[in-house]
């Protein structure tokens, strides 16, 4: 049984660094987001092994369910309309590569390898064990983490609308027809964001769209 | 009653959080896309919530307090992918881009 455990440890590990390694390394942006929803389910599915029940069920509707789909929509309402599609990595990204690997390599694995962690041994047969389940994080949201738990909620009702705040389209800017001088400016944005090394496509006259 | 705490040492796990912490930092780090950016961000968060879990697994099962602070970090992920992905938007609304090489006015 332990040998089986460990084999799905080991699976579940292989299965979300590779698909860590495909969010940060794909061109297609969409490609990379799916494969964030991938490691999502796969880290679920570890917390399920570890015994954390409830943290599993909401790491799936929470991370799965509405932080993929809030990051898919954003992806869509960008999309870059003058389809240059150069490269996805900054031109110094193997200084990234080379912090990363060292606080990898140099400061967190030795940490976690030679540290002699006080982990429990095991419960006896007679007793059984005495695991946090869904029951004690409830009354624990209700007693001790009340406080913070009010504060949390206010501080999603802050993000939601600040959110609409932020990202509010005024009324006026929603006519179909632009003027010329509107077409213009906007003729003038687009070019002005397209990058030299580019061979600058044309962007199309924006009859249709929304300024 | 075998549990993951008699099959793997708590290392491995520890080592599983800090890869894909850092593959989570060199996304952050090294993608010119925004999006791309704010996807390395949740990479860095799974992986400190998986730190949180196997602590509390493997050394204090009984305290509530491993996943109580997991899920306020999720909650925290979540307010700030909203606010994050609204300033995107509004950034491309205004500059039709989302390379975070090119919104650099405050440069110089």
């Amino acid at each position: 049984m332990n040998t089986l455990i460990m084999a799905l440890f080991l699976i579940l590990a292989a299965f979300i660094l590779f698909s860590a390694v495909m969010v940060v390394s794909v061109k297609n942006i969409i490609h990379a987001a799916l494969w964030l929803v991938a490691s999502f389910f796969a880290v679920g599915a570890l917390y399920f092994l570890m015994e954390a029940e409830f943290l599993g069920v909401a790491q799936v509707l929470v991370y799965a369910g509405a932080i993929a789909i809030l990051i898919l929509f954003a992806i869509m309402l960008t999309r870059d309309t003058s389809g240059a599609d150069d490269r996805q990595l900054h031109r110094r990204w193997w200084l990234a590569l080379v912090v990363s690997g060292a606080l990898f390599g140099l400061i967190l694995v030795p940490t976690a390898m030679t540290t002699g962690w006080a982990t429990v041994p095991p419960p006896s047969p007679g007793q059984p064990a005495g695991i946090a389940s869904a029951r004690e994080i409830g009354t624990a949201f209700m007693r001790e983490y009340l406080l913070p738990f009010e504060v949390a909620s206010i501080l999603l009702l802050v993000a939601l609308v600040g959110a609409i705040v932020i990202a509010f389209e005024r009324r006026e800017r929603r006519r179909r027809v632009l003027t010329l001088a509107e077409q213009v400016r906007l003729r003038r944005l687009q070019e002005g964001a397209a990058r030299p090394e580019v061979p600058a496509a044309p962007a199309n006259v924006p009859t249709a769209e929304e300024g | 009653m075998p549990s993951i705490v008699e099959a793997v040492p708590l290392s491995w796990v520890l080592v599983l959080a800090a890869g894909l912490f850092c593959i989570g930092l060199f996304g952050a780090l090294s993608r010119r896309n925004t999006v791309g950016i704010l996807l390395g961000i949740e990479l860095m968060l799974n992986a400190v919530n998986i730190n949180l879990v196997a602590f509390w697994r493997y050394i204090e099962p009984n305290v509530v307090a491993g996943p109580i602070f997991a899920l306020f970090v999720i909650a925290v992920a979540a307010a700030e992918a909203a606010v994050g992905l609204a300033m995107i938007i509004a950034i491309y609304r205004a500059r039709r881009t989302i390379n975070a090489d090119e919104v650099d006015s405050l440069r110089g």
